[in-house]
């Protein structure tokens, strides 16, 4: 078992990280920029060290100054939390040789997931199925026919060595595809100095869908699914647990894939293998996976009563995974939303204000993470996130009246929050029938401005 | 000499990207609307424009440095 855990992070998963370190006895030091002197996890940690000045980059970012920290206060562990180092291979290669433990997976996994080509060569090598595309590049229309067999359409074109959205064409019909390719080949080249193309077919609507898996390095389990379509901006706002959309034998098969996958290589610790889902035909795709605890973990810890922090540090401890696939089910349905300091009456402008009289939300299936005092001033340096209401219920309808009863209960006064948000989204019908996709809020906050900003 | 205040509490940057030139270098003159720098809060950026137009413009903060709503960024003479 570890004996003393550094937190390289801040918030509410700096707090979160202390808590599970602290009821498996584990001694904490948080780590704290000079503008988070008077956060909630410095106060919890049994010691606290300043690591830098407020801009990231020479704080929480700065590895120097954590490794400096960790040895200096004699702990044995460091963990990432989410975002910051989190998935920086170079870091946790960098925790290990200076003879700790890094509480997540080895750099060389980082590397290999964090690639997008080496992790699609590793899913589609462990059976779990990939966005139907091209294999490598091609570099005629004849190979280009072979492929389209496999993509239909949409497909999109772009170029093998571009970046950055530049040469991406996309094709609704052979007519438009044998008009396009050799006008992106001859971009590609013109641009890049190399024609050769790649194909992949377009997922029109489909539903974010991921699997939370644990492991220990030899074994590995997972915990089910989490849905998090509701997306603003490419971020999830709303995430529950389990997936209204899937069916119990592809839920199945969908987990059993992400299982296969971090057994492949070998994973180590709490990882999240990310899917599109295209109810329509049915069919899943790997996206990335996501070598991490996530921010919406919460509503798995509520369905199957895991707490994968404190999993992640007894593995990371050394432990073989305690539980086997047997021991895990779900029970009932949890929502999780994010309250960010933002306003959503002025297209989300963060407000990075000071926090007046509080008051959380409690009662039975009702849980709120969160870094949040009384008088705490929020800085600006940071991301919007305040706290995470997680809500659990029997069934999903029983989550969303719980989820509003919560909301309800919650004050954070002197701050604007995206609270109001998730009350509109808890009576939107097509929320309350399950009935998105990962595009569908972008239509209804344009659709609903005029409500949002009253 | 008037000041130009920073609308936002966050980080001041003085070019618009990571090895671009500022946006205004000191001396520089200034037009009602000009962008003189940038202010990410919360990971989302917005631009400063002067609402005050001078000869020159002479900053008091550096690139990347912490500022407080209300905290005068430059004089503009």
């Amino acid at each position: 078992m570890l004996k003393k855990l550094l937190i390289a992070n801040r918030g509410e998963i700096a707090v979160r990280v202390i808590r599970a370190a602290q009821d498996l006895g584990i001694a904490t030091v948080a780590v704290y920029s000079a503008a988070d002197a008077d956060a909630l996890h410095v106060q919890l940690a049994d010691e606290a060290v300043n690591i830098g000045p407020p801009a990231a980059k020479k704080s929480y970012l700065n590895m120097d100054a954590l490794l400096a920290a960790a040895r200096d206060t004699g702990c044995d562990s460091i963990h990432p939390g989410y975002g910051f180092l989190a998935e920086n291979a170079e870091f946790s290669d960098a925790v290990s040789a200076a003879g700790l433990v890094f509480v997540g997976p080895s750099g060389n996994a980082i590397r290999l997931m964090g690639d997008k080509v080496s992790a699609r060569a590793a899913a589609a090598a462990a059976g779990v199925p990939v966005v139907p595309g091209s294999v490598g590049r091609v570099d005629s229309l004849e190979a280009a026919r072979d492929v389209l067999a496999e993509t239909g359409f949409p497909v999109m074109i772009k170029a093998a060595a571009g970046g950055g959205g530049r040469g991406i064409r996309i094709a609704n019909s052979l007519a438009e595809f044998e008009q396009a390719y050799p006008q992106a080949q001859a971009e590609a080249l013109a641009a890049f100095g190399d024609g050769g193309l790649y194909m992949e077919k377009v997922i029109g609507r489909a539903r974010h869908i991921e699997v939370q898996v644990l492991a220990d390095g030899h074994d590995a389990i997972h915990c089910y699914e989490r849905e998090c379509s509701l997306q603003r901006r490419r971020q999830k706002v709303w995430e529950e647990a389990p997936s209204r959309a899937l069916s119990e034998p592809l839920r199945e098969e969908l987990c059993a894939s992400a299982v296969a996958l971090a057994r492949a290589v070998s994973y180590s610790g709490a990882g999240t293998v990310e899917y599109l889902y295209d109810d329509a035909a049915d069919r899943f795709y790997f996206i990335e996976m996501n070598t991490r605890i996530q921010v919406e973990h919460p509503v798995t810890e509520a369905i199957t009563g895991i707490d994968l922090v404190a999993e992640m540090l007894r593995i990371a401890g050394g432990e073989p995974l305690r539980l086997k696939q047997a021991d895990i089910s779900v029970k009932g349905h949890a929502i999780e939303v994010r309250i960010n300091a933002e306003d959503p009456a002025k297209d989300f402008a963060p407000f990075p204000g000071k926090v007046g009289d509080l008051r959380i939300p409690g009662g039975p299936g009702v849980r709120f993470d969160s870094m949040l005092y009384n008088g705490y001033q929020v800085p600006p340096f940071y991301d919007s996130l305040l706290a995470k209401l997680i809500v659990h219920g029997e069934t999903r309808e029983a989550a969303i009246a719980r989820l509003v009863r919560a909301l309800g209960e919650l004050q954070i006064e002197g701050m604007k929050t995206t609270k109001p948000l998730f009350l509109a989204l808890a009576a939107d019908p097509s929320v309350q029938a399950g009935d998105v996709h990962t595009r569908w809020l972008e239509g209804w906050l344009i659709e609903n401005a005029a409500a949002l900003a009253s | 000499m008037a000041q130009i205040l920073s609308p936002l509490p966050g980080t001041f940057y003085r070019s618009a990207a990571p090895g671009q030139p500022p946006l205004k270098a000191d001396g520089d003159a200034v037009a009602v609307g000009d962008v003189i720098g940038l202010i990410e809060v919360m990971k989302s950026f917005h631009e400063v424009k002067a609402e005050i137009a001078g000869a020159s413009i002479a900053f008091l903060v550096d690139n990347e440095e912490p500022i407080m709503a209300g905290a005068p960024l430059a004089e503009v003479g």
